[in-house]
């Protein structure tokens, strides 16, 4: 069955989170971890530029996106396989700015990888997030099997799959939405749709505007939304969700949104898009405009926004420094874990 | 002569194939508007138009396949992996399709291709752009392997990849782009396919390398020379089809060889050199044959402490290098 692209339009009213099911306090909480992904991501430049770390890859822009979908799914219990950009989600899901900054300078205590990897490459089995590495739309396969698992057990967890149009273009991301809907698995595609894949434009990417509409093919809805607008995000996904858990299988999600940064510490994005661009994108920052919102519903006040600023601060300024101080691994480091148990040599 | 870049010595090349014949073309990712994430392309696509620099989407295994096809219908395609970490998804194309179509056809089809890739370490690359994939492509018959370590090499090798009737795996080490100057000749300089290179002339020992380790090798035998041992150094230049004579010729001259590589140690290209040393120089040698690889673990990480126990370089090599002299 084929199911039709909907777009969601953003509606208006001083009570959206509200209406939607989202506290005042929920609310505020989605807001502090986009500032949080937002302010460790600035620091992270900062340090870079100063030359004391060597790579940077940035969510800025995407935050929107990446925590109005993962505040629809259950910390813990829901998987997440997120992208490299995906600092929302996994702050989201349980992730702190010290594990960013000891991943970022690449420390002993890393807990994504022991700092084996670059920064982006997240993972942690306790906390639900599937572990990266570089090839894009590898892990659209994995999110499918940990789907088919929970469905295999009878459980309700459900399982959303991060990535970037460009890697829609892999086949991998074929592969893993013809078998989702296949089997109808509780798995939702977040699609990050920022316009570019490093330098590549989406239109030498796909001959379609909208990725959302190639759902159709696998016999699930797509459905195209505003990725910078938070609330517009969260109801959606919770939308799939929804229809995740009673058994109607996989949602394609495409969220409209924009890099602010180069694609990474690496790049130079003059070379391929022009300021006037990203300025007139920067206008319709995610953070600012739900801050807009939060404001003219009156759920966030000068005062709750000082605090939230103050422990945002705070806690970049911990993890940093706890992290640039914080041991390398030692050479021996170089030789464990090849195998689960034991060494081959 | 003019002094040139790695980098630099590529894009040349590239650009005097494609002035020189119109079927040659660039395709991969980020290739175009941009130039290549390092620029090999840079300005080739304002030179040659979005059908001869095409930046295709992501997806290896297209650009691969894509690139076989317009081979077996005329063109010479340049088909550019943006890093060798990233050749997975075209691993299919690659050995079950280009490396087979000369042989499953008994000649009838051959694939006039290069693909290009920058490999290697001591970038911060960690795991996935710093990894080392000779070994791995070098095993598969019908398939090509270059591996240049300097500049004129790097344009003169890439020149006889593009003009090649055979598939081409070209590698560019990515730490050598802007580190490696050198002396380019003008003019259509080919370099064959195939030819190792002593790089420097010697006796006590031989040192056998290619790619960034090339560069290393040559500061340690000239430190060497400072101790009075006298290395040789051979580059190989091609992994696939290997200079057998020219490697049997070092052995017999020096005796002692040590092989070195930045890919990991099992099943790496200085076990297949030793055991052509083994096979056809077995009397000539003075000492046991010796290697000095990477360890194996899947991929080199980030961290500078585990990226510097990773990679050789040139205090590991005059190590090994003093050892063998002493044997
Ligand atoms: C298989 C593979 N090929 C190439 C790359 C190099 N690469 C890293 S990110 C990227 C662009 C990704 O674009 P997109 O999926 O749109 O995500 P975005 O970075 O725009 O968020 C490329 C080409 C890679 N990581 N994996
Ligand atoms: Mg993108």
């Amino acid at each position: 069955m084929a199911t039709k692209t909907q777009e969601v339009e953003a509606k208006g009213g001083q009570s959206r989170h509200r209406s939607l099911g989202l506290s005042d306090d929920q609310a505020l909480r989605i807001y502090e971890v986009m500032r949080l992904a937002r302010a460790v991501d600035e620091r992270m430049w900062l340090i870079n530029r100063q030359g004391r770390a060597p790579f940077v890859i940035s969510c800025q822009g995407q935050e929107g996106a990446q925590v109005g979908s993962a505040a629809a799914l259950r910390p813990g219990q829901d998987w997440v396989a997120p992208y490299y950009r995906d600092a929302g989600v996994i702050l989201w899901f349980g992730m702190t700015a010290k594990d960013q900054m000891l991943s970022f300078f690449a420390r002993r205590e890393d807990p994504n990888s022991g700092g084996r990897q670059m920064p982006g490459h997240f993972g942690s089995r306790r906390l639900h997030i599937l572990t990266g590495g570089s090839p894009v739309a590898t892990q659209l396969l994995h999110a499918a099997g940990i789907a088919l698992a929970s469905k295999q057990r009878k459980e309700d967890a459900v399982t959303a799959a991060y990535f970037g149009e460009g890697a829609a273009s892999q086949g991998d991301c074929h592969e893993a939405m013809n078998f989702a809907g296949i089997h109808k698995l509780a798995v939702i595609f977040v699609c990050e749709n920022n316009g570019y894949a490093i330098s590549v434009p989406q239109s030498r990417q796909m001959a379609i505007p909208n990725l959302a509409d190639r759902a159709a093919g696998y016999g699930f809805p797509g459905v195209v939304v505003d990725g910078n607008d938070v609330l517009a995000c969260y109801e959606v996904t919770r939308h799939a969700v929804e229809r995740a858990r009673r058994g109607e299988g996989a949602t394609l999600i495409e969220a409209k949104t924009y890099r602010f940064t180069a694609h990474s510490s690496d790049d130079d994005d003059k070379r391929y898009r022009q300021a006037e661009e990203v300025a007139t994108w920067r206008q319709k920052d995610p953070i600012q405009r739900y801050a807009k919102y939060l404001r003219e519903s009156a759920t966030l006040t000068d005062p709750v926004e000082k605090d939230i600023t103050e422990r945002v601060d705070q806690q970049v300024d911990e993890a940093t420094e706890y992290a640039e101080q914080a041991p390398d691994p030692t050479p021996d480091d170089l030789m464990t874990f090849v195998y689960k148990q034991g060494t081959v040599s | 002569m003019a002094q040139k870049t790695v980098i630099e010595a590529i894009r040349e090349g590239m650009d005097e194939e494609m002035a020189r014949d119109p079927s040659v073309f660039l395709i991969g990712e980020d290739v175009g508007q941009r130039g290549g994430v390092f620029l090999a392309s840079d300005g080739l696509y304002k030179k040659y138009g979005e059908l001869r620099v095409i930046d295709s989407p992501l997806a290896e295994s297209c650009i691969v396949g894509v690139a076989i096809g317009a081979a077996v219908n005329g063109m010479r395609p340049i088909a550019e992996i943006q890093f060798a970490d990233f050749i997975a998804p075209a691993m299919n194309q690659i050995i079950e399709e280009a490396a087979r179509f000369c042989y499953r056809t008994a000649g009838d089809f051959s694939l006039p291709m290069v693909i290009r890739a920058p490999w290697g370490g001591g970038v911060h690359g960690a795991l996935y752009h710093s990894q080392s994939i000779e070994a791995t492509f070098a095993h598969i018959p019908g398939l090509k392997v270059v591996a240049p370590g300097t500049p004129a090499d790097a344009k003169g090798l890439l020149k006889a990849a593009v003009r090649d009737p055979d598939p081409v795996l070209f590698l560019e080490h990515k730490r050598t782009y802007r580190l490696v100057k050198g002396e380019v000749p003008g003019g259509d300089a080919v370099v064959p396919i195939g030819k190792a290179e002593v790089k420097r002339e010697g006796t006590d020992l031989s040192l056998i390398a290619y790619g960034l380790m090339l560069t290393y090798c040559l500061e340690v035998a000239e430190k060497l020379a400072a101790e009075d041992i006298s290395a040789e150094v051979l580059d190989l230049r091609t992994i696939k089809p290997i200079d057998q004579a020219a490697i049997v010729a070092t052995a017999k001259k020096t005796g002692k060889v040590l092989v070195v590589h930045e890919d990991t140690r099992f099943a790496g290209i200085a076990a297949e050199v030793m055991a052509i040393i083994m096979e056809q120089a077995f009397d000539a040698l003075d000492a046991p044959l010796m290697r000095l690889t990477a360890p194996d673990v899947p991929a080199m990480p980030f961290n500078h402490v585990l990226e510097q126990a990773f990679m050789p370089n040139a205090d590991r090599i005059l190590h090994k290098a003093k050892e063998l002299a002493a044997y």
